[in-house]
């Protein structure tokens, strides 16, 4: 199933959670939703599901405009943040839930409900919890029965807030796998929220990345970490220095000095880079200053270095090879070898 | 589970990290016994003074019956009434925000705060035939005031806030995301309500109830003024008790007091009994 996400705004007692975010998942595919916390992400998340209605624009799944559809029409699979789970019923019946509340006609026998319901707990490995209480259960086995139920309806969209928000480093990395394999073999167009650029990166087919109500960039894992196209994706994604700098015919200066950089366009600009992305070079331009700070991160060194004027200086961290004199208050000077400028 | 459960060897209390069990319950069961178990023990042996045979004689006189037979069958009517209302005025607070809804909130506790013999006085002043709303009531042929009715209409307004105050909290606490889920898996809202919210609250819900009945049983201030207390027909049994102790009838008065007194606590222990199945059956207990 395609979602066509047009120009969509959202507004919460006049404050825009959302402003005009358009967005196109193809059928099949693995989306996350990732950002810094109060980005929209949930808000946009509950939209498609039709959790909440939009001020302005449009939702279609495939060609049918479902934007004023309700979340019982949409037929879509929601795991929510906390679960959600019905506390009051067994595994198998919040499994199960879905199938129960059919209208008669539709309804399949008992039966066959609660052979599909053990079908679906297999799938999500809890076989032999099925008469347990929720509360009975670890976040991790709540996670998956949740995600269960959600399938039990055969959904045409699965869409998760935050699957793994609540779980630890390993459960979640785990699961993380588990959802891969699981969404390549039922093949479900999926949408999941994170703010772990790690678990974004890591799963999805195309990570959309949002700030402030709107998408800064949309693009797969190579794109928005080798190819960021905002100052706000560079600086969210994995780790990067930036500085102020002036381009002045074709060159690029810091403070004055030539870096040995050169670009197009002329004007006051920030140049981004990430640290690994540096050589260290001994003669000719560069950026230049005293260490500050070092630290062994497994086979690299990291340097904290401070450059500018010392009225105002600006300290970036660049990785060193092990064996580069880094020690504190030694000097480095260095090129930035991937860069990019922001005007 | 269950049975494995039992298999284990029994002990006071699975061992907890707060100290001072031995304290507390030590001060509770002193407290207990002060407050209330002597005042029961004595009226027990006052009873007990009785022999069998009078005892019984006293409890099965007509009108001892009939007034029982008023006191608990207004009482659990009552509750029944306020557990329906109750319920849905602790929804509208929980889940709406409208304009006033601090007041209304107040406003639920105040059969709390106000004397019972105000509220029975003013209920008789609006509900006798040519009260304010009596007045409406009479040309259709119904009386409320100094009938069985007017008592239930009293202890629905004392019993009222019982059942809001004990569900309100519980209903507060059943996330909006538990509704939203049930409506993506299809749940509409009939079915949402039935199934998930509703079975979630049946604990809190029969503690309310529990709470609202007993105290329609002992309730006297607000009931006396607008039941009329006609022998046979709207005379409630506390009243009864108290007819009796002026007669210097301490006998009877004692009997009517046992036996109300045995009436309502197996009836607290059955609904007891039902939650602790309920909470086990809906989830709550580990
Ligand atoms: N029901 C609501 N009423 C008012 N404002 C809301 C509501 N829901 C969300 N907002 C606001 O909309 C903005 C976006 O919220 P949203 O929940 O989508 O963020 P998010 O990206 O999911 O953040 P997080 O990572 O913290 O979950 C926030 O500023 C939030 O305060
Ligand atoms: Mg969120």
């Amino acid at each position: 199933m395609e979602i066509r996400v047009e120009k969509i705004r959202k507004e919460f007692d006049l404050y825009p959670a959302l402003h005009d975010v358009s967005l196109d998942i193809k059928s099949g595919e693995l989306i996350a939703l990732l950002g810094p916390s109060g980005s929209g992400k949930t808000t946009l998340l509950r939209l498609i599901a039709g959790l909440e209605q939009p001020t302005q624009g449009r939702i279609f799944f495939g060609n049918e405009d479902a934007s004023y559809k309700s979340v019982r029409e949409r037929n879509v699979g929601f795991v929510f943040q906390h679960y959600a789970l019905f506390r009051h019923m067994t595994v198998a019946e919040n499994v199960a839930f879905g199938l129960t509340v059919r209208p008669k006609a539709q309804r399949p026998p008992k039966a066959e409900i609660r052979r599909r319901a053990l079908e679906l707990l297999d799938m999500v490995q809890l076989s032999g919890l099925e008469k347990r209480f929720p509360n009975q259960l670890s976040g991790g086995q709540r996670q998956r029965v949740a995600l269960a139920r959600a399938m039990a309806i055969e959904p045409k969209v699965l869409l998760l807030d935050e699957p793994f928000g609540a779980l630890d480093a390993k459960v979640r990395k785990e699961l993380r796998r588990w959802l891969r394999e699981f969404h390549d073999r039922t093949g479900h167009t999926t949408v999941f929220v994170t703010h772990d650029q790690e678990e974004a990166l890591e799963l999805a087919d195309r990570v959309v990345v949002m700030s402030q109500g709107k998408i800064e960039q949309v693009g797969s894992s190579d794109d928005v970490y080798d190819r960021p196209n905002s100052p706000f994706v560079f600086s969210f994604i994995g780790e990067s220095a930036n500085l102020p700098v002036t381009v002045e015919g074709g060159a690029v200066f810091f403070h004055g000095a030539p870096t040995g950089l050169s670009a197009q366009r002329d004007g006051a600009a920030r140049l981004f880079f990430r640290p690994q992305d540096v050589s260290l070079a001994d003669e000719g331009p560069g950026f230049t200053g005293p260490v500050t700070a070092s630290r062994r991160l497994a086979g690299t060194r990291i340097a904290e270095v401070e450059l500018g004027s010392s009225e105002e200086p600006c300290h970036v961290e660049i990785e060193v090879p092990l064996d580069a004199a880094a020690s504190n208050g030694s000097v480095l000077s260095f090129r930035p070898t991937r860069w990019k400028l922001f005007y | 589970m269950i049975s494995a459960r039992s298999a284990a060897r029994w002990h006071w209390k699975n061992p907890s990290v707060i100290p001072g069990f031995g304290l507390t319950l030590g001060f509770t069961l002193a407290y207990l016994t002060l407050i209330i178990l002597i005042p029961l023990a004595a009226l027990g042996w006052r009873s007990a003074a009785l022999g069998w045979f009078d005892f019984f004689r006293l409890i099965t006189d007509a009108r001892t019956l009939g007034a029982l037979k008023v006191s608990f069958s207004t009482a659990l009517i009552a509750a029944v009434v306020n557990v329906v209302f109750g319920v849905i005025t602790a929804w509208v607070l929980v889940r709406y925000d409208f304009p006033g809804r601090r007041i209304v909130d107040a406003i639920v506790d105040l059969p709390f705060a106000i004397p019972t013999a105000v509220a029975g006085i003013a209920l008789t002043a609006l509900y006798a035939p040519n009260g304010l709303i009596g007045s409406f009531l009479t040309p259709l042929g119904i009386k409320v005031a100094y009938t069985p009715l007017g008592i239930v209409i009293a202890l629905i307004a004392i019993g009222l806030p019982f059942v809001v105050r004990t569900v309100q909290p519980v209903m507060q606490e059943i996330s909006k995301e538990v509704e939203e889920a049930a409506a993506s898996l299809g749940a509409n809202r009939f079915q949402t309500i039935f199934r998930v919210i509703l079975p979630g609250l049946v604990p809190a819900i029969l503690t309310g109830f529990a709470l609202a009945l007993a105290r329609g049983i002992g309730e006297y201030g607000s009931v006396i003024f607008i039941a009329g207390n006609i022998p046979f027909v709207s005379e409630i049994a506390p009243l009864l008790i108290v007819i009796r102790l002026e007669e210097f009838d301490y006998g009877s008065a004692t009997a009517i007091a046992t036996i109300m007194l045995i009436i309502s606590f197996l009836m607290l222990l059955l609904i007891n009994v039902i939650q602790a199945w309920s909470r086990r059956r809906f989830g709550y207990e580990q």
